[in-house]
């Protein structure tokens, strides 16, 4: 836990400063993906700041609790929370998708501290989450794994079987979070090529997890407070695993990438970066290109 | 020489299990609603608690592994070969093998000899399929000795690996006593004539047709090769150098398994003939085990006969 409670206005700070800092590590790399990491970020700085019983430097603490990004092409939010949490250097952010970097395009394990599951292929994260859960229930450890997928993510069928075996061995101690961004990287085409359908309409994700046995709670994921409420709320579950469906948007925080499927994955000319700074409150001296 | 008889590989497996259960807490069987075909009903028998039942769902079984090596746990994935390499490949690739996670995949009824099942169930491009991902170990135990030394040497031992399991009863080649190295062949008869090179339960049939040519003044070194990854290549180099001549057999395709790994292994330090003996390019089909065993020429008859051939084209 936090040794001091930060406040909301802090935390939404900081969640400004790892947008930046997303934005940045894109940019340096020339690769990556922009759209996810932006929705997501907010529910990281909230469970890592908040909800998380963690240590960042002993970062394989056994009695930790678990997060696994099961959305792994969002790597860069969960370095940039891991960096401003105290699990490596802030500079390190730069290495972003270089050779030899630990900060790999998709979550690797064995190279970075602080990864509970390698990632990168959708839907696994997941089952190796409920992997862990049971492997807890087994074991008798009280920790809590927190899973994060995305909204398209689970078109997957794994996420399917995982969330039925979850139920049948009452994993309350297996929190999903779906980053409900509305978006995935093509999708189904709407009116017309630029209007992108969801990957689910309205609440059928949250009568999908409600029909397998999931608790389901639904809460604005770029709110840090009912965030934190929610993740704190679904660690005291008891008798079933909880989904909880974060309603975000893609691209949030930056005017022109919101909600536009073709930030899934882009890189910002300069000017773009320029503007994006700036909306993200930059100290001008930052956004001189 | 006639081998003894001996129990089939899947009973072997289960019960190894469920012994070492009994001292090792580590130890979990996670299966693919197959138990009572794959032999892991007799880990659930002794150990109810630590048997966890995942359903008709192998991708995630595969996954829901991964998380419970993750935490400590010695995970052994049970299912028939088919659905754990060719279904939940991805799962293993990138939860098992990439983060090098401590999950042993016993392939069940791997092979040609699976009750009849034919196209979707005959899987014998397991290895070749298993032996291509880094990190990962793979064993091809011969008989049920072997499978139990195998399976106490894997669970003392981190790393990710995939085990060739197999239905039938196959005779024992192993006295109790053997003692099984990882990634060490066995050296199984001397000779002069030929090198023949197996793995599996295939290497009792190739020792049997070993006896076949003796009769015939065929003088054959016998080489077992349990582990196919990380493979012995002294061994394979060193009987290699003594024949002059190398026949592989596999009740396996020919394409990429253990006569692709032996062509690799001679081809870049001794290169010597080598033939491939196993399937051809082609997938399983329904019927009784001899026959299909007398179809792609892999019993010892067979062999003998091939061997023999191949020998009598080459002095030509």
């Amino acid at each position: 836990m936090m040794a001091v409670e930060l406040s909301t206005a802090k935390l939404e700070d900081l969640a400004r400063t790892a947008r930046r800092e997303i934005i940045n590590a894109v940019v340096v790399a020339k690769a990556g993906h922009l759209g996810g990491p932006l929705s997501a970020i907010d529910i990281l700085v909230a469970l890592y700041f908040r909800v998380l019983n963690i240590r960042p430097l002993d970062p394989t603490w056994p009695d930790r609790d678990r997060f696994i990004l099961s959305k792994g092409h969002s790597s860069i939010a969960l370095y940039t929370t891991l960096a401003l949490r105290g699990f490596f250097p802030l500079e390190e952010l730069s290495t972003f998708d270089a050779m030899g970097s630990r900060l790999q395009g998709h979550p690797d394990m064995n190279l970075l501290p602080g990864l509970d599951m390698s990632t990168g292929s959708l839907g696994l994260g997941f089952s190796a989450g409920v992997g862990v859960a049971l492997g807890a229930k087994l074991a008798e450890k009280n920790f809590t794994t927190f899973v994060m997928v995305g909204d398209g993510e689970c078109n997957e069928g794994i996420i399917w079987e995982g969330a039925h075996v979850a139920q049948r061995y009452a994993l309350d101690n297996l929190v999903v979070i779906v980053d409900e961004n509305n978006l995935q990287q093509f999708g189904w085409r709407g009116q017309t090529a630029t209007d992108r359908l969801p990957p689910y309409s309205d609440k059928q994700l949250a009568h999908r997890w409600e029909a397998f046995g999931w608790q389901v709670s639904e809460v604005d994921g770029h709110d840090i407070d009912e965030v934190t409420h929610a993740l704190t709320r679904a660690r005291g579950a008891s008798g079933s695993p909880v989904a909880v469906i974060a309603h975000t948007t893609k691209g949030k925080g930056v005017s022109f990438m919101e909600g536009n499927f073709r930030w899934h994955s882009r890189v910002p000319t300069v000017d773009e970066i320029n503007q994006a700074m700036v909306e993200l409150g930059a100290p001008p001296s930052l956004t001189g290109a | 020489m006639l081998l003894r008889e001996g129990k089939a590989l899947r009973v072997a497996f289960g019960e190894t299990l469920a012994e070492l259960g009994n001292t090792d807490r580590r130890v979990v069987v996670v299966d693919g609603d197959l138990g009572s075909s794959t032999g892991a009903d007799i880990f659930e028998a002794a150990h109810p608690d630590r048997f966890l039942q995942m359903g008709i769902a192998e991708q995630n079984m595969l996954g829901v592994a991964a998380g419970l090596a993750t935490i400590g746990f010695v995970p052994f994935v049970s299912t028939f070969a088919c659905f754990a390499v060719a279904r939940a490949l991805d799962q293993i690739r990138v939860l098992i093998a990439q983060p090098k996670l401590n999950v042993k995949i016993a392939g069940g009824y791997a092979g040609l000899l699976a009750g009849k099942t034919g196209k979707t169930h005959l899987m014998f491009d397991d290895v070749s399929i298993m032996r291509a991902l880094a990190n990962m170990t793979v064993i091809a135990p011969a008989d049920e000795i072997e499978t139990r030394r195998a399976i106490e040497v894997i669970t003392a031992t981190d790393g990710p690996v995939y085990l060739r399991i197999t239905r039938e009863p196959s005779p024992k080649l192993f006295d109790d006593d053997y003692v099984f190295h990882l990634g060490v062949a066995s050296r199984l008869r001397d000779g002069r004539d030929v090198t023949l090179i197996s793995t599996g339960v295939q290497t009792t049939r190739v020792y049997e047709s070993a006896d076949l040519l003796a009769k015939e003044g065929i003088d054959a070194l016998v080489l077992h090769v349990p582990t196919i990854k990380p493979i012995d290549e002294a061994a394979i180099v060193e009987a290699a150098r003594e024949t002059g001549f190398v026949i592989t057999v596999e009740e396996h395709t020919i394409l990429g398994g253990l006569g692709g790994a032996v062509a690799e292994i001679l081809g870049d330090q001794y290169p010597v003939p080598v033939k491939r003996l196993g399937i051809r390019d082609m997938f399983g089909e329904s019927g009784p085990d001899d026959a299909l065993l007398e179809k792609h020429r892999l019993s010892p008859a067979r062999i003998a006969e091939d061997v023999r051939l191949l020998l009598a084209r080459r002095v030509r």
